[in-house]
């Protein structure tokens, strides 16, 4: 039976209420899920941007993911159309928000690093030489793996088997604990990445690839940073090191390990899907970009020229599966499989299960404080508002007493279903980060545009290379509307607040966190918004803010 | 990266940042190039009127400044004959930010950092045989902070 087929009798089966449910029916759909057959002769497994998410959890995909209006940029029935899934199947689920809440509760969590390593050891079963790669972001995003400044995540991914990685998030604890983790803790991990050299001499600061023998077959991969780091993220935390996307420099080294001999090369990258479709469109000799950092979770390759474009979603949710044939003149065929990591379906790996238990002990107590009870859907990716960001919004509007609010647009943070508990471990899944300070300042209306103006250039520039992969910064105590095609200085129109419009040379009071200056102080972000939800028993749904929409009319983007 | 020793020494003179317009290794100050407000005026001192666009002249610099205080601007003139660079920020209060003179046989390689208040083109005009020729880039200097 071809793959394609079986999903769509299993779509057929959920549909008609059969569903992943226990038993016979629940063992048969993992077997078919992932026993995927072993092709070629070098094999990645790729996974990225997980978060420190080492328990299942739920993940809501877009439902606005606006741009070029190809993939990555499809949402919802346009995704199911484009790679022909059914409506109503777990991967449908796996892959769109559509009817989130119901298919959450039938398909279950998703991700876990103990399910993950059962899932990577089965795969290793058939590729026993497969290389397993991290994109990066994996030390970033949980309560734990900022107290221990990335160590458990450290601590995983070696027992998951990591073979090399690349960063974008890890720099946030300092390029000295970077520099530390690379040189005293991480072995026999490799890091990776091309597009760091000091600020000095331009010399490398960590290794750009690594060549490795697979079958005989020669293989490098290289590894490619965040290149905006010291731009999304405070430059302070990484005082003497030069980033950006360093084609010419990247180009050389792929002549270098062709030159060397290598008959396959990957470029491990966290520059984001755009940046890498267009990156590959301007290097030669790149087989493929294994991509992450916009946590987009595309199911087949994008091909540019003879390069291979993917990007495998976020939060451990998937494991990406390449499988190269590979002959005396490079690759010839391959195979790619962006696979859901079902919790239900992949029992546990007891080693990494117990690792986890251990690392966490120390903090149960403090990450299952129960602050409330949410009444509705709490999540955060997508172009605009999430709800959750809706509720740190909230949080601050009223604690600090503020007009109008700013929340960061991170693509990160992980999904509670209506009736959960919020928990102190939920709350931090949004708010971890090294500089959570909050805020007030008294802005101008002028400012407030120049604010808006500048970050949806970054997220909606027609050029890929200027685009840095957050999403819009999210808003509270104001609206306004945003025509996304236009040029910066012309997107944002009709701010209001209290159902006035905000003038230019208005002051306005602003409350805010994440500032990237290293002089800012302030109540760090979870201690304010614990206080606001332990004040609430429930927390009623929110609708999250959206800015009336120009111009994108029509769009794959938008549901 | 494969840095030749000329070339790494270069890097190191002029890696000091440049906060205020100047011009090494100058033969004279152009007063009138240097004192001027726009872009235009600063292109008639240097008796650039109207520049040719040429692909032999190579700018590599960032897209995205990671600090506006210092970014870096590398030069290469295939002009054949080029006897001095010039570098303009247009949005700069004073868009002249250096000028180079190079005499016979010098490499015509420079590398500087220039200070950046915004967005702004980045004009880089070498002269070689009398004539003029113009590479432009767009450098952006963002407030950043929201990425990721």
């Amino acid at each position: 039976m071809q793959r394609r087929d079986f999903l769509r009798l299993l779509a057929l089966a959920a549909a008609a209420g059969a569903g992943l449910r226990p038993g016979a029916g629940e063992a048969q759909a993992a077997a078919e899920l992932y026993d995927v057959p072993p092709f070629g002769n070098v094999s990645f497994l790729h996974l990225t941007d997980v978060h420190g998410q080492l328990l299942p959890v739920y993940f809501r995909e877009p439902s606005m993911n606006l741009g070029s209006g190809q993939a990555p940029h499809l949402v919802g029935e346009h995704f199911l159309r484009q790679y022909d899934l059914k409506a109503g199947s777990s991967l449908a689920h796996a892959f769109t928000h559509l009817d989130f809440e119901n298919a959450a509760r039938r398909y279950g969590k998703v991700g876990g690093f103990a399910h993950l390593a059962t899932l990577v050891k089965r795969l290793r079963a058939s590729r026993p030489l497969a290389l397993l790669l991290d994109g990066g972001d994996s030390w970033q995003g949980s309560a734990t793996s900022l107290w221990t400044r990335g160590a458990d995540m450290i601590g995983a991914q070696k027992l998951l088997g990591v073979d090399c990685m690349t960063a974008h998030w890890e720099f946030t604890y300092g390029a000295e604990r970077v520099r530390q983790a690379v040189e005293s803790e991480l072995a026999p991990i490799e890091f990776l990445a091309q597009n760091v050299r000091t600020l000095d001499f331009e010399e490398p600061v960590f290794k750009p690839y690594t060549l490795r023998s697979v079958k005989g077959v020669p293989v490098a991969v290289i590894g490619q940073a965040f290149p905006y780091t010291p731009i999304a993220n405070p430059r302070h935390l990484v005082p003497d090191w030069t980033f950006g996307i360093q084609e010419p420099r990247l180009q050389r080294l792929i002549d270098e390990v062709r030159a060397k001999g290598a008959k396959a090369v990957v470029l491990l990258s966290h520059n984001g899907m755009d940046v890498d479709l267009k990156l590959a469109s301007r290097v030669r000799g790149l087989d493929a970009i294994l991509g992450g950092h916009t946590h987009d979770a595309v199911p087949a390759p994008v091909r540019v020229g003879g390069t291979l474009v993917t990007s495998a979603g976020c939060c451990g949710k998937f494991l990406a599966v390449l499988d190269l044939q590979v002959g005396a003149l490079g690759v010839t065929d391959y195979r790619y499989r962006l696979l859901p990591v079902f919790s239900n379906l992949l029992p546990a790996d007891e080693e990494m299960r117990r690792y986890i238990a251990r690392a966490r002990a120390p903090y149960e107590g403090r990450l299952q404080e129960k602050l409330a009870v949410t009444e509705g859907l709490l999540y955060r990716r997508g172009n605009f508002n999430g709800s959750f960001d809706q509720l740190l919004l909230d949080a601050l509007l009223a604690v600090k007493g503020a007009q109008v609010a700013f929340s960061p647009g991170f693509r990160w943070g992980t999904t509670l279903l209506p009736g959960d508990a919020i928990t102190f471990e939920h709350l931090m899944d949004q708010t971890a980060i090294t500089y959570p300070h909050t805020t007030l300042s008294e802005l101008t209306g002028g400012e407030i545009k120049a604010i808006l103006e500048d970050i949806a250039d970054n997220l909606f520039n027609a050029d890929p290379y200027l685009q840095q992969g957050g999403d819009m910064v999210r808003v509270g105590g104001m609206s306004y509307a945003i025509a996304p095609h236009d040029k910066i200085g012309a997107r944002i129109s009709d701010m209001r607040t209290g159902g006035r419009p905000i003038e230019a040379g208005r002051r306005y009071k602003v409350a805010g966190w994440a500032p990237v200056s290293e002089e800012a102080s302030g109540e760090p972000i979870w201690d304010l918004a614990r206080r606001y939800l332990r004040s609430r028993k429930n927390l009623p749904p929110l609708k999250a803010g959206r800015p009336r929409l120009i111009g994108v009319k029509g769009n794959p983007g938008i549901e | 990266m494969r840095i030749n020793p000329i070339r790494r020494s270069l890097v190191a003179v002029l890696a000091a940042a440049c906060l205020k317009p100047f011009a090494a290794l100058a033969a004279t100050w152009n007063k009138d190039g240097f004192g001027a407000k726009t872009a235009a005026d600063a292109l008639k001192a240097l008796g650039a009127g109207n520049p040719l666009p040429s692909k032999d002249l190579l700018i590599e610099a960032p897209q995205i400044a990671e600090n506006g205080a210092v970014v870096p601007i590398e030069i290469t003139s295939n002009v054949p004959g080029t006897t001095s660079i010039a570098v303009l920020i247009d949005k700069n209060p004073f868009p002249l930010v250096a000028k180079f003179d190079f005499t016979a046989g010098a490499l015509p390689f420079v590398k500087l950092n220039a200070k950046m208040g915004e967005t702004s083109d980045v004009r880089v005009i070498a002269e070689a045989g009398g004539k003029h020729y113009v590479a432009t880039q767009e450098i952006k200097v963002t407030v950043g902070g929201c990425g990721g």
